[in-house]
């Protein structure tokens, strides 16, 4: 656990960074430090590992006050990531990742080892190890940085903007991996970002801080966006902050999925006619996953991967409100698809539908997901 | 021209080419490495701590502007009543090609430090490196290839300088141009240029071959 | 210092001073009027740039006095001939400058190059009027350093006899007199601080769209 206790920043020309900051990151549980620029987000990150000194107020990580301990071992507990991963260019990946490794002390060859094992852990293949830095992509520089900071097994995780510097395709993908990763792990992580909607999808916590680094809010997202604090917090959270709170409510429980009826590719339109339940049918593959929609009023002959129409969503059972209204918004036939975990069929859902178990949910003041 | 260097009395003697090409070489080396003594200290100190930038970068525009022969003939006659025998002349020489030397490997190794990426920087602080051990291990390695770049133009020109030292009467490849102008030998004087710029080439090369062994993959693309 | 003797060279030491004046600038604009083709081209040439910048940079690890010695041999001319000096400096000053027109002329950022494509410039006028002037600040750094290093190399050609303020250097020596000595220093290292100021204001005049610091 991390613990900020009435933790201060002020500069000798009188500005304040963090202003009276108190709060707790809890043990195996991502907080997330949101806000805009000047909020003072980044200075309460590095006074952490005391890159910057507090001026007044402690930090504890796990109970024992961080100005108390020695600078260096201090550093070395907890593992630190930060916008463009800051490797060193002299050094190769493998090389790389065991530099902290080294720091704590493992010997070279042992430190190798787990250098190497962590490659995969974050999505590199093996051969990436003898590359330089400035032979990989942006995605890959960030997974090496996440690798270095993890090779020393620390208990504790700072991130700055991690995912913040590469494009928002490779960004998903990150996001995605990083909260698996922290499933197997389980590191008490402190994270940075100017991004709320990456902040609502990572945080377990997340705190919003303000302008002059007063801290404004901190809640699980679900809490920030059905209860914000103030009208700072409101406007940060943003306009559509209705429509995103459906991230966090079950679809399972409250929607009723219909059977849809589907042909495979290559059957004649005329066939497919007899089956569809109006113009649109569901085209999928011999293994029940969906392909895309046909408009059979336009179709005349063999149904072809060119005929088909992809701009339907795909929701999984399990997901939230959100993406099942989302399917069915995008689906031209005007039924979302619904999959199961392996993408295989499970029936379509009606807006209609969507719609009216919103309302219940509503109504019945928001179940599902914690 | 090739008779000249065909002719064994050139390679014989207290005029020995290979004689002169030697002590042109201890000349260079040891003004090199008491230039790299002063300059290389200042030069991280000056980049790891980002402090007495201006008066590197003043001192170094300065040195630049003393002219390198003025300065040898002035101290070989402030010099000259305080030393003894051939001192009197190479102290003065060394101390100027120690001037030229050394703003070039200072500044250089201050711009290699100073131009390694804040973001490794920021990361090796942060994963727990003592200062010396962002320097050793982060700042310096990074900066090699420039730190390498200014020690190849503090030795070029060291040894250029050198040839002037034959004027005050050492020895050195100047020699042969020396004497040459002294005695009307143009003959003379082309081969000493000749050899001077063959050194140069050399030790140019041995210098590059020498950085591209040091110098990580990562850095040179 | 003998003001004495000061005094009655004074006639010699404004001549040498004035050959040594031109011996140090006619170089720097020669070197200056080729080096924006030949950088130019340079930059232009794609895969033999490293070659073509290595095989500039050889010339001016070229020692200043085997220079002297050997352009008589190339140029035909007499060892005292002042040519010598001149073509000397303006070899030295091409090296530098190929290499600091290519960089400048490359550091001018791609947008803008393409925004002046969009607009229709053509080749020639986009070059003197987009990238030319924006690659004058590193241009101006490279004279700067060009013209103070030719202030001291000049002196050097004193050994071969060209008459500049080295005179006074060898002068000094032969006479054991430390008077021509100082004076020599004192006039070298000011007319390399004029000669690096004047560059510097021409520069500045040159970069008024540059942010001062």
């Amino acid at each position: 656990m991390i613990v900020f206790k009435n933790v201060t920043k002020r500069y000798d020309n009188g500005t304040i960074a963090v202003d009276d900051l108190s709060l707790e990151a809890p043990k195996g549980r991502i907080t997330i430090f949101v806000g805009p620029s000047g909020c003072g987000k980044t200075t309460s990150l590095r006074m952490i590992n005391r890159l910057i000194a507090p001026t007044s107020g402690s930090i504890l990580l796990d109970g024992q006050p961080t100005e108390a301990m020695n600078l260096a071992q201090l550093r070395r507990k907890i593992g630190y990531v930060i916008q463009h991963a800051g490797l060193f260019p002299h050094l190769n990946v493998v090389q790389n990742i065991a530099t902290t490794a080294r720091l704590k002390g493992i010997a070279k060859k042992q430190a190798l080892l787990i250098a190497s094992e962590l490659l995969e852990r974050v999505g590199l293949d093996l051969s990436f190890g003898n590359r330089y830095p400035w032979q990989l992509s942006g995605g890959q520089q960030q997974r090496v940085g996440v690798a270095r900071a993890l090779a020393s097994d620390p208990e504790f995780m700072l991130m700055d903007e991690p995912f913040s510097a590469v494009d928002p395709v490779v960004r998903h993908q990150l996001q995605e991996e990083f909260l698996r990763l922290q499933r197997d792990i389980g590191k008490t992580i402190i994270m940075v970002t100017h991004d709320i909607d990456e902040a609502l999808k990572l945080g377990d916590q997340v705190a919003v801080l303000r302008t002059g680094g007063v801290l404004a809010q901190v809640a699980s997202p679900k809490e920030l966006l059905s209860n914000p604090a103030d009208s700072f917090v409101a406007d940060f959270v943003g306009r559509d902050r209705g429509y995103r709170y459906l991230s966090f409510v079950d679809a399972a429980s409250s929607l009723a999925v219909m059977i849809e009826p589907v042909v495979a590719l290559g059957t004649e339109a005329a066939a497919a006619r007899i089956v569809a339940k109006d113009q649109w049918i569901l085209v999928v593959n011999a293994a029940a996953q969906p392909l895309g929609w046909v408009d059979l009023d336009r179709q005349s002959g063999p149904l072809r991967e060119s005929d088909l129409n992809l701009s339907g969503t795909l929701a999984s059972q399990d997901h939230s409100l959100r993406q099942v209204l989302d399917a069915a918004l995008s689906a031209p036939s005007g039924r979302g698809v619904i999959v199961d975990a392996g993408r295989v069929l499970a029936g379509s859902v009606r807006l209609s539908d969507v719609v009216a178990a919103i309302q219940s949910a509503k109504a019945a003041g928001w179940g599902g997901r914690p | 021209m090739i008779p000249w260097f065909t002719d064994p009395q050139h390679w014989n003697g207290s005029d020995a080419i290979g004689l002169l090409i030697g002590q042109h070489l201890i000349y260079s080396a040891a003004a090199l490495a008491i230039a790299l003594l002063i300059g290389f200290p200042i030069g991280l100190y000056v980049g790891h701590t980002r402090r007495g930038v201006v008066i590197v970068a003043g001192t170094a525009n300065a040195l630049r502007s003393l002219p390198s022969l003025g300065l040898i003939v002035m101290l070989v006659i402030l010099f000259g009543p305080v030393f003894k025998s051939d001192l009197a002349y190479l102290v003065p020489c060394l101390i100027v090609l120690v001037l030229l030397a050394v703003p070039p490997i200072m500044t250089n190794t201050y711009a290699g430090i100073a131009a390694v990426d804040p973001a490794s920087v920021d990361a090796a602080r942060g994963m727990g490196y003592s200062p010396l051990g962002v320097l050793l291990h982060v700042e310096l390695p990074c900066a090699l290839p420039l730190i390498f770049s200014g020690i190849r133009s503090a030795a070029l020109q060291v040894i250029s300088t050198a040839t002037i030292a034959a004027y005050v009467s050492l020895g050195g490849l100047g020699r042969l141009i020396i004497d040459g102008l002294a005695q009307r030998d143009y003959y003379e004087m082309v081969a000493g240029a000749i050899l001077v710029g063959l050194l140069t080439l050399a030790v140019d090369l041995a210098i590059a071959l020498a950085s591209r062994l040091a110098l990580s993959r990562g850095l040179v693309r | 210092m003998n003001f004495d003797w000061l005094a009655g060279e004074v006639d010699d030491i404004g001549n040498f001073f004035a050959w040594h004046v031109a011996l140090s600038v006619i170089p720097v604009l020669v070197a200056l009027v080729l080096a924006v083709p030949i950088g130019w081209l340079v930059k232009q040439s794609g895969f033999l740039r490293p070659a073509l910048l290595g095989t500039v940079g050889l010339l001016y690890t070229i020692p200043s006095l085997a220079l002297f010695v050997l352009l008589p041999l190339v140029l035909g001319t007499q060892i005292l001939d002042p040519l010598n000096v001149v073509v000397a400096l303006t070899v030295y000053t091409l090296a530098l400058l190929v290499r600091t027109v290519c960089d400048g002329l490359e550091a001018v950022s791609s947008d803008v190059l393409q925004a002046a494509n969009a607009m229709g410039y053509r080749r020639i006028a986009r070059f003197f009027r987009v990238e030319l002037p924006l690659a004058v600040p590193v241009i101006g750094a490279g004279l700067r350093v060009a013209v103070v290093s030719n202030v001291s190399i000049v002196s050097i050609a004193a050994l071969i006899g060209t008459p500049q303020l080295g005179s006074l250097f060898t002068e000094g020596l032969e006479l054991h007199f430390l008077t021509p000595i100082f004076t020599g220093i004192i006039l070298c290292v000011a007319l390399a601080v004029l000669l690096d100021s004047l560059v510097l204001i021409i520069t500045r005049q040159l970069t008024g769209w540059q942010p001062r610091t």
